[in-house]
């Protein structure tokens, strides 16, 4: 009792001591806390309800949850784009994202400079779906479709954008081009900072080529950007499908591009059935979290 | 035992970057080809953008499109300038207070000893999952009950606080000497003076880099689904309407793409030139 009493005022003390530090943490942790803790907070909550917006929520127990993985066969669809997306684009970019970062610093200083400029412009261009939606457009116009049937590959046009068999294959092509984000650039800044003397010390040791200096040198300076790098990667890979709402119509012909996040938004900004929105919402977050945690369980071995 | 200082690192040689200089080409030309065909359609006269096949060229380049595009803009129910200033106003003040505060709050974590302040690291460390793509269902939700909807601070607010800019100066701060500050402080410089003074000077690729990030971000903010009057809404919702008008104004909607893709590039170029500077400068660079 005493010991805890002391170690309370303790702490009290030490508030008092850094009074002035809440004062600098405060402006971003309330911002921080209504747009990001709250929405996350409240998603299971308001999954209980039945709320659209105008009348007060109401309470429905389990009942979201209960249509979402009992009734609802286009949710089911959602869950299974949502893994392909975050297999397939999440390890992949990742790696990429990894492999172009090392190989550019390879490069003498003004190379360096151009290259992670090129891979990173379509992050700056940022949404250009127009141009994307002429390239796979369905009709002889669309750029792909003009080049394939010119080279004699296909017949006739493809309608990339609409035909169930491509839709997924397009929107991963996209994700993948716009997929070299912060954590490209977290790992060309981690590269740039390692110290020179640990290439030097390596080279003493015996390192003969750049294999060995990636494994041996380059990737164990890395640990927190590479972390940082697979955090993001997976954010991304979660939310892939997203940019089908924009280049493809929306919902995608029969719901072959359709996600947990594009399933969510149909309910909470189309029907306004935010209860229901809000189930879906959790669900996202709870899979998030734990691909997140499952990633820093395999890394963190690795990079500790 | 003295090493020869060379320009290159130890594992390499000429080959092999003539190999990756060739390898990282053809790979940044895929990069780019989307971003080159946005260019080439908008200086393509409206007969040149209907040829089969399509060229990846334009034989008689014109500025018609940026004109239509003044023309378009000119006769919507708010002027143009309206919108470049809403996307302006936004992506200052989104950028400007995100540093602001991402720095200090970032300073307090990595540099001061107080109650909480491993659990905020923690939090903050889960929280660079929840992007605002993942969150803004449940955001608009927030928002419509606190009854910003339909205002600026519903297009600013929600951008500024987030774990990723906190995260990644956070990092870079922990780099810098304990003594420093500890000098400082007996020097009789409080917190904020010591976080705006003393470490920020000595973080600036930190900062530079939020600063495109950050910059990068709000120039892409749409405001779909929070802002429904016209004269508040920023350019890229006017791009939505042009495109979503058809064909007829494919040449108009890929000068508008053009011009949205400038400010942010120009942003990045600026900065990571003094990035890179700073890094030679702080002895970083190999």
């Amino acid at each position: 009792m005493y010991i805890e009493d002391n170690k309370f005022r303790y702490t009290l003390m030490q508030m008092r001591r850094n009074i002035g530090v809440y004062g600098l943490i405060a402006p971003f942790f309330i911002l921080f806390l209504i747009f990001t803790v709250i929405p996350v907070l409240i998603s299971l909550p308001m999954g209980f309800t039945n709320f659209n917006m105008a009348q007060f929520p109401q309470w429905v127990g389990l009942s979201n949850f209960y249509s979402l993985f009992l009734e609802d066969e286009v949710f089911l669809k959602a869950i299974e784009n949502t893994l392909v997306f975050a297999i397939v684009t999440g390890p992949l970019s990742y790696f990429l994202c990894f492999i172009l970062a090392w190989l550019i610093n390879e490069l003498p200083g003004p190379l360096k400079t151009l290259f992670t400029f090129v891979f990173y412009a379509p992050t700056l261009a940022g949404n250009i779906y127009s141009t994307w939606q002429l390239i796979f457009s369905g009709d002889t116009y669309g750029i792909a479709n003009a080049y394939l049937i010119n080279l004699g590959i296909t017949n006739g046009a493809i309608q990339w954008l609409t035909d169930a068999n491509y839709i997924m294959g397009v929107l991963i092509v996209v994700q993948l081009w716009m997929a070299l984000g912060a954590g490209f650039l977290a790992i060309r800044a981690g590269l740039q900072g390692i110290p020179r003397d640990r290439y030097e010390a390596g080279a003493i040791e015996g390192i003969k080529n750049r294999a060995q200096e990636l494994i041996y040198v380059t990737i164990p300076a890395m640990g927190p950007q590479l972390l940082f790098a697979a955090v993001m990667q997976i954010t991304s890979s979660f939310t892939a499908g997203d940019i089908g709402r924009f280049l493809t119509a929306f919902p995608t012909t029969d719901y072959a591009g359709h996600t947990i996040m594009t399933h969510a938004y149909d309910y909470g900004s189309i029907r306004y059935e935010m209860g229901y929105s809000a189930a879906i919402c959790f669900v996202l977050f709870a899979v998030m979290l734990f691909a997140n945690w499952g990633i820093k369980k395999i890394l963190g071995k690795y990079l500790d | 035992m003295r090493i020869k200082k060379s320009r290159k690192k130890y594992g390499g040689s000429l080959g092999g970057d003539i190999a990756i200089f060739v390898l990282l080409t053809l790979l940044g030309l895929f990069m780019l080809f989307p971003i080159y065909l946005s260019v080439i359609q908008s200086i393509k006269p409206p007969e040149e953008l209907f040829l089969f096949p399509p060229k990846l060229y334009a034989m008689a380049p014109t500025n018609q499109n940026f004109v239509d595009l003044m023309n378009t803009a000119s006769n919507m129910w708010v002027p143009f300038s309206r919108y470049i200033f809403n996307s302006v106003f936004v992506a200052v003040v989104v950028t400007v207070t995100q540093l602001i505060f991402a720095s200090s709050a970032a300073y307090a974590l990595s540099k001061v000893n107080f109650p909480g302040k491993k659990a905020l690291n923690k939090i903050i460390e889960v929280a660079l999952l929840f992007t605002s793509t993942v969150l803004f269902i449940m955001q608009y939700m927030v928002m419509a009950t606190i009854g910003i909807i339909d205002t600026y601070l519903a297009i600013t607010l929600p951008y500024i606080a987030t774990p990723m800019g906190l995260f990644l100066m956070r990092q870079f701060m922990g780099q810098i000497p304990d003594a420093m500050i500890e000098a400082a402080h007996l020097d009789g410089a409080g917190h904020a003076r010591i976080c705006w003074q003393i470490v920020m000077p000595n973080v600036k690729p930190a900062w530079l880099t939020l600063m495109i990030f950050a910059f990068n971000g709000a120039w892409q903010i749409t405001g779909y689904s929070f802002i429904y009057n016209e004269a508040l809404k920023p350019i890229p919702t006017v791009l939505q309407q042009i495109t979503a008008s058809g064909i007829a104004r494919a040449g108009v909607a890929a000068a508008a793409v053009v011009i949205l893709m400038i400010p942010p590039m120009l942003i990045f170029v600026l900065c990571q030139s003094s990035v890179v500077e700073t890094m030679a400068q702080s002895g970083l660079k190999d």
